[in-house]
């Protein structure tokens, strides 16, 4: 009995900050999508996001995020396996090794694609000393791709590899045992044991890709407009609006939960979060 | 052939990954001023980062906020971590859990317009002049910092024998005892790594500092953002091969003195284990075990 | 001369989320001696040591420690200490100072706990530890740290939760041994938990035996093994063959078809019973010269004896001999009257006793299945 009240006591203070930071500011969302700068209710946010090209600068991001997403996965998931198949001391040197860049400012790196994307860039004088032609490759949708990639490709190959490191290898000999072939234990055993790691893994790279802001301004060069840079201008640009942005804000949200839940529902929500890469 | 295969592999993804960064290296070493073309060697961005009080400033504005977001992160949540991990009811600690989630799912550029948002109408509420100031970015931080310090202590705990801190209590503590002579000594190392995490976290953060911070208060990450949209000086990538490198001295510190205690402690054992049997059969007792 | 009363438990109840776990236990422990409480997983045992160290609260009844009332006392203020299943030693410290833990929180002086230590240290002969980390420990050690941990802070009472449960079955008996030698030096009241029979029937004055939350029969070790009072005890206490049987009048029992002179009386005339044969109270004669004659149907050799099934009259009985039969024989048997255990009907009457699909994997089992269960 002493116990429960200690122990509700402890987490009070998280308790009243959650409310307060978490909970409170969702709810100015929604009320700043609900009323116009006079504080009246209105639906006008909303509507207004039926027009103009919002729809098409959502579906573009979706786009632009799902295409990263897929590369992550596809890079990430052999690169998890064979980090997975080595000894334990490389192991734990690669994953240092691919951690590492996450320590860097995504900005100056994003910077640094830039300075090796240009036309005139790192890449393409390669390219000319080798007598082929330039490339175009700056403010191309492949860029701000290449850039989404970068930035979140070890959030893919995280949770992939330490849910393989998890498996007992002795799984794989049972299933070699019952007459498996290599192949066949990849597909029934590894992949499905692996699942978990690789929803949560999608989940962490797709998510900051739909939403990003800074790669596209500096890789695409403005030269199209993803539903970030759109909320952003909208609260730091030149023409403010809350309201509007709230309500954009609110749309990416939703969007983003109705894909989470369908995710989840692969696997169990709890232990999947606590994959999550932690140093 | 498989072997030469994933060689070859590994090796592209490295150079994806670190292609960027010995650009940047390269570059904090140019003698030119442009970002992209590469000139000469010279260490004058190097000197260039002292006297850019600009830079330095919001270095240390950085350093200071990651420090106390941190700190305080940390202890919330650690405190969090036990209550949600004592507390009995089932639908009460998935609330929370679920509460305390939502700036992980959340994309940052949500999270830090719904607290912009809240700041500005508190701000209008209390008749503030200035919303964003180092408070509200301080708040900030420590929100998306709470979530991960939480989820790093929480498994810990989960791995503690339940019946420890009932054998201190056993043993003369009151539950307050109990919690700093016991559990907080067996979860201390991943409290370290949360607090870690944390300042990292912090540290590192643009997206939500973007929405959180007013003019009073530039984070390096705000500086370096308000610099690109103009052009960036080479000082910076100097900085930031700095930071790079103390990072990766940091780290190799942190994993290999990790495995050298490892080590140590892996050959008293044997060492003991010898000891006791060259005793054990000088008594002529059996061996056991 | 009197005993002394240390602990009283007056009518615990318990239950976890609309189970009852403890239904109105009373219990009286004297000063000085060897209790176990004993009953397979689930039974309540555990919850009961809980509630007297002061884990758990029960629901109703109280709890009495020196005739005072402690029921609402938190454990840290109880003049009791527990060593636990899996040891809890704390990782953090060496064995010095987990030994040390307790008269550190009482802020004794150093000198004071160095001396206890020291002590503590030789009567659970671990002289040469003090610097070692626990988790570098034997299991066996590790036990003897929690021992001399719980020991140091000189309580009246010990209360040890399945101590041996971990330990492998020659370590086992070593411990058990040790266990009585470091009770007689110390003279503290040991409150004892096991599911193990063997260990509770060798180490105790007194024995609890609990099921389902009941206390099912309290008494000397050599009196519930002779005297068990009903169908679950002398099933779970030893080896038995439990037979429908009925009274006929004061020692005449009549039961597979035979009436035998017994020892016992009080009951009424023509009453059924059921009736206790211990296996090794049998012997094996000829077919000619048997009170009862048998089909043997399986015979497994135990290192001491052998262990037979015999059916007599659809009914499978263990025998324990040190003479080989053969499978598929005809034997008979003989029964001398005071091996005839008589006891009044149950709730656990034609549970227990009938060997017919007797194996011993089936045992194991059993048992594993109830481990699991109670790991919550």
């Amino acid at each position: 009995m002493k116990n429960r009240r200690t122990g509700n006591l402890a987490a009070a203070p998280h308790v009243v900050w959650s409310i307060l930071f978490i909970i409170a500011p969702l709810l100015f969302v929604l009320y700043y999508t609900l009323t116009d700068p006079e504080g009246g209710f209105t639906l006008e946010n909303i509507s207004r996001l039926f027009t103009g090209n919002y729809v098409l600068i959502f579906l573009n991001s979706l786009c632009l995020a799902l295409i990263a997403t897929v590369i992550c996965l596809a890079l990430a998931y052999p690169l998890a396996y064979l980090i997975a198949s080595m000894k334990q001391r490389r192991q734990k040197i690669v994953i240092l090794l691919i951690m590492l860049p996450l320590w860097m400012n995504f900005l100056i790196t994003t910077y640094s694609w830039m300075t090796l994307l240009e036309d005139t860039g790192v890449i393409n004088t390669l390219l000319a000393k080798i007598g082929l032609d330039p490339v175009h490759m700056i403010n191309t949708p492949g860029a701000v791709i290449c850039g989404m990639v970068f930035c979140f490709f070890p959030y893919m190959v995280l949770p992939i590899y330490s849910v393989m490191a998890g498996i007992d290898p002795k799984l794989v000999e049972a299933a070699k045992d019952l007459g498996c072939s290599d192949a066949q234990v990849m597909t029934r055993v590894i992949m499905p044991l692996s699942l978990s790691g690789v929803i949560s893994g999608i989940t962490m790279v797709f998510v900051p890709s739909v939403s990003t802001f800074y790669i596209s301004q500096k890789l695409g060069g403005g030269s199209f407009q993803l539903i970030g840079d759109t909320i952003e201008s909208y609260f730091t640009g030149t023409a403010i609006n809350f309201h509007f942005g709230a309500a954009l804000s609110l749309v990416l949200m939703v969007l983003i939960l109705l894909s989470m839940a369908v995710m989840n529902r692969f696997t169990d929500e709890e232990t999947a979060m606590e994959r999550r890469p932690m140093l | 052939m498989k072997k030469v295969f994933s060689k070859v592999y590994l090796g592209l993804i490295f150079l994806f990954l670190y292609a960027p960064l010995i650009v940047m290296v390269l570059i904090s070493f140019n003698s030119g001023d442009s970002t992209t073309q590469i000139e000469g060697f010279s260490l004058k961005w190097y000197r260039e980062i002292f006297r850019d009080h600009g830079t330095l400033q919001a270095f240390r504005n950085t350093l200071v906020l990651s420090v106390l977001a941190a700190v305080l992160a940390t202890v919330i949540g650690t405190l969090a971590a036990v209550g949600i991990h004592k507390m009995r009811s089932k639908r009460l600690r998935s609330a929370v859990m679920t509460v305390t989630n939502i700036p992980m799912m959340n994309p940052d550029i949500v999270t830090g317009i719904s607290l912009m948002l809240l700041f500005v109408f508190a701000a209008r509420m209390l008749n503030l002049e200035t919303t964003l100031s180092f408070y509200t970015l301080l708040i900030a931080h420590i929100t998306f910092c709470l979530p991960y310090v939480i989820l790093n202590v929480l498994p810990k705990l989960r791995q503690m024998d339940k019946n420890l801190p009932e054998a201190a209590q056993d043993l003369g503590c009151t539950p307050l005892q109990s919690f700093f002579k016991v559990e907080l000594p067996f979860i201390m190392p991943s409290v370290w790594t949360a607090m870690i995490m944390a300042f990292t976290l912090s540290f590192d953060d643009f997206v939500i500092s973007n929405f959180t911070s007013g003019s009073s208060y530039e984070t390096l990450t705000i500086h370096i953002y308000s610099m690109i949209k103009k052009s960036v000086k080479p000082n910076i990538y100097s900085l930031s091969t700095i930071v790079f490198f103390a990072v990766l001295v940091l780290l190799i510190v942190y994993n290999f003195t990790d495995s050298a205690d490892d080590r140590r402690e892996r050959a008293i054992e044997r060492a003991n284990l010898r000891r006791e049997r060259r005793l054990r059969k000088e008594r002529g007792e059996l061996v056991e075990e | 001369m009197e005993k002394h009363k240390i602990i009283e438990l007056k009518g615990i109840c318990k239950s976890y989320g609309g189970e009852k776990v403890l239904s109105d236990i009373s219990l009286d422990i004297y000063d000085n001696e060897f209790v176990t409480m004993l009953g397979p997983s689930g039974c309540g045992k555990t919850t009961t040591l809980r509630i007297i160290a002061g884990f758990e609260h029960p629901d109703k009844g109280s709890v009495y420690f020196d005739g005072k009332d402690i029921t609402a006392l938190p454990p840290y203020q109880r003049h009791v200490n527990t060593v636990f299943q899996k040891y809890a030693l704390f990782p953090h410290l060496n064995v010095y100072e987990n030994i040390a833990f307790g008269l550190r929180v009482a802020k004794r002086p150093e000198e004071e706990i160095r001396e206890q230590v020291k002590e503590m240290l030789r009567l659970v002969n671990l002289s040469s530890f003090e610097k070692r980390h626990v988790t570098t420990l034997s299991g066996g050690q590790q036990q003897r740290v929690a021992i001399a941990r719980a020991l140091i802070n000189k309580p009246r009472v010990l209360l040890l939760d399945e101590p041996l449960g971990a330990l492998d079955l020659k370590l086992r008996k070593d411990m058990q041994q040790e266990l009585k030698n470091i009770r007689k030096q110390t003279g503290i009241t040991f409150i004892y938990v096991t599911h193990d029979q063997e260990e509770a029937l060798s180490l105790s004055d007194r024995v609890i035996v609990m099921n389902a939350g009941e206390i099912q029969q309290v008494g000397a070790p050599i009196d519930i093994y002779n005297e068990p009072v009903n169908a679950y005890v002398a099933d779970f206490i030893g080896e038995s063959n439990i037979l429908d049987g009925v009274m006929l009048e004061d020692y005449k029992v009549r039961l597979a078809g035979h009436t035998f002179d017994c020892v016992d009386k009080g009951f009424e005339a023509n009453e059924p019973v059921d009736v206790v044969i211990r296996p090794e109270d049998v012997d094996v004669v000829a077919p000619e010269k048997g009170m009862l004659t048998g089909l043997v149907t399986q015979v497994t050799f135990m290192g001491v004896h052998y262990e037979i099934i015999v059916e007599i009259d659809h009914f499978k009985w263990m025998i324990q001999t040190t003479d080989y039969v053969a499978p598929d024989s005809r034997i008979g048997i003989y029964i001398e009257p005071d091996a005839f255990h008589v006891m009044k009907k149950s709730e656990y009457s034609d549970l227990f006793g009938d060997y017919s699909s007797y194996s011993f994997e089936h045992e194991l089992l059993s048992e594993n299945v109830d481990e699991e269960a109670l790991e919550e």
